[in-house]
């Protein structure tokens, strides 16, 4: 019966949800008017991490046996095939790094207060902070994370937003994270921290062990230890902790690779978490939000989306300025 | 980056002596490995630990080299999450002799290619195989294809998306299946 708890949480899905991300790449670059500025986003995503490079070669080269297939018909030549050769495109070097490199941080902290830097991510963003310690902090769409790092301090302040914590522990010098009247405090562990609307926090740890306190409010303020699995929701001065199973924690973090994971997601949740990336707003009409769906979709793909509302559910989509209005 | 080998290098290496041994590295997890739901992952870890690898120095032969990643990578998994099935300590003694033996079974994707290819695609989800029909036999373009099919543009790169998925498991995982002559 352990069996399902036993699963790494980072690991469980994690190929699937790269596997859809990488397809949408290629789809889109097969298919689409496929620019330099394509190509760059393309470049950056295939550098965060080798198994974005991997998936990527993998569907590519298969993709690429497809071309030979023009041979069973043949009637054309030369033009064509030229034409077909240039799917097979040779990987450059990504020049761009979307990668924050504070090695080297600490060294300054010789000198007064060690300094707080700021880092923030427009909607639709996504970066990866490497710090010197070799903990890494992925920070989602539309955050701001305040960090003070030193040879003695490791704090962060979330203001807004979500951000996945990777953090190498030291007991020396814990790892905290502040939001609000909440510290979470790492012992050694990954973790999600999410900062949605003003007054809630959620809290998810994938590994290890972390600490949530209240730092303000009634005295003996409670402090939740959370393992793996455990969810923690605070609303105001209530804390809720749930347990989730690994699977659905996966699908939570599908960001971290570009995607978002709907698994049975009534269709006004899937807006509600689309419009989190896209400045441009779905909105469900009452007569459809109550429709389930499920799948794996790209966080900035919001077309991809309304189309497959018409094309598969067969729902109206009317698009207006800022918004796109989905009906029955 | 201090690497020792080049980017391009690597991945044109991976791309022709690691790709074409995933059915024999599948076949090794699933008959090695009892929760079949993992296998996917695990599958993605060997090949990122053999790139991470082959980044320093290329490994030759490269056989030996990801089978014995794919076993080091079961090994510290059973370690780390401490419940030891019976089954699986067995099985790990047995995989000695599997990683270190050249089997007989190395796959040659160059061989019979355009049928396997071709097989491949008549077992695809209808509405991807007619995408993709479109696109590499009639050469039509997305906004083609999508008047030709009556759906969106961003309903045919979802098809053919689910088909490139599609294809490279059964002309990467499964070659067996496809080879087989009926």
């Amino acid at each position: 019966m352990s069996g399902e708890t036993e699963v790494d949480v980072l690991t469980f899905g994690r190929a699937e949800q790269v596997e859809a991300a990488a397809s949408d790449w290629l789809a889109r670059r097969v298919t689409d008017n496929w620019g330099e500025a394509d190509e760059a986003a393309l470049q950056a995503w295939l550098s965060e991490t080798p198994a974005h490079r991997i998936a990527f070669l993998r569907l590519e080269a298969a993709w690429g046996y497809t071309s030979r297939l023009g041979a069973l018909r043949a009637p054309r030549r030369g033009l064509a095939r030229d034409a077909k050769m240039s799917g097979r495109v040779v990987f450059r070097i990504a020049a761009a790094m979307v990668v924050l490199a504070l090695v080297g941080l600490g060294a300054g902290s010789y000198f007064g207060a060690p300094r707080e830097k700021i880092y923030t991510t427009a909607v639709g963003g996504r970066e990866t902070l490497k710090l010197a310690d070799g903990s890494q902090i992925e920070l989602n769409t539309d955050t701001v994370l305040r960090l003070v790092y030193s040879r003695k301090v490791r704090k962060a302040t979330l203001e807004r937003g979500e951000a996945y914590f990777h953090i190498a522990h030291d007991a020396a010098r814990p790892f905290t994270v502040r939001v609000g009247q909440h510290r979470v405090t790492d012992l050694g562990t990954k973790f999600l921290v999410r900062h949605a609307a003003s007054d809630t926090l959620e809290v998810a740890v994938t590994e290890g062990l972390v600490r949530l306190d209240a730092t303000e409010g009634p005295a003996g303020a409670r402090s939740n230890l959370l393992s793996v699995g455990d969810v923690a929701v605070v609303t105001g001065h209530n804390t809720v902790v749930t347990r989730k199973p690994a699977q659905k924690l996966a699908e939570e973090l599908g960001w971290r690779h570009g995607v978002l994971v709907l698994d049975n997601a009534t269709l006004a949740d899937a807006a509600a978490q689309f419009n989190r990336y896209n400045t441009r707003k779905l909105v469900i009409a009452p007569s459809a939000a109550r429709i389930a769906i499920g799948g794996t979709f790209p966080t900035n793909n919001i077309e991809a989306f309304t189309e497959l509302a018409q094309d598969v559910l067969g729902l109206k989509v009317k698009e207006r300025k800022d918004e796109i209005l989905i009906l029955r | 980056m201090g690497d020792g080998v080049t980017v391009s290098e690597v991945d044109a290496w991976f791309v022709r002596e690691v790709l074409p041994l995933e059915s024999v590295l599948m076949q090794f997890l699933r008959r090695n490995w009892s929760n079949k739901s993992e296998i996917a992952d695990m599958r993605q870890d060997v090949y990122v630990r053999v790139y991470e690898a082959a980044r320093r120095q290329i490994p030759q032969p490269a056989k030996p080299f990801v089978l014995a990643t794919a076993r080091n990578l079961m090994i510290n998994r059973v370690r780390r999450e401490q419940v030891v099935s019976i089954e699986a300590v067995a099985d790990l003694d047995a995989l000695g002799v599997a990683a270190d033996t050249p089997g007989p079974e190395a796959v040659a994707i160059g061989k019979d290619t355009l049928r396997r290819v071709q097989a491949a695609l008549d077992r695809l989800p209808e509405r991807s195989r007619e995408v993709v029909v479109l696109k590499q036999i009639e050469e039509l373009s997305r906004q083609e294809i999508a008047q030709r099919m009556g759906i969106g543009e961003e309903t045919v790169k979802w098809h053919m998306a689910k088909g490139m998925r599609a294809l490279a498991d059964m002309i990467y995982g499964d070659p067996g299946e496809l080879g087989r002559k009926s």
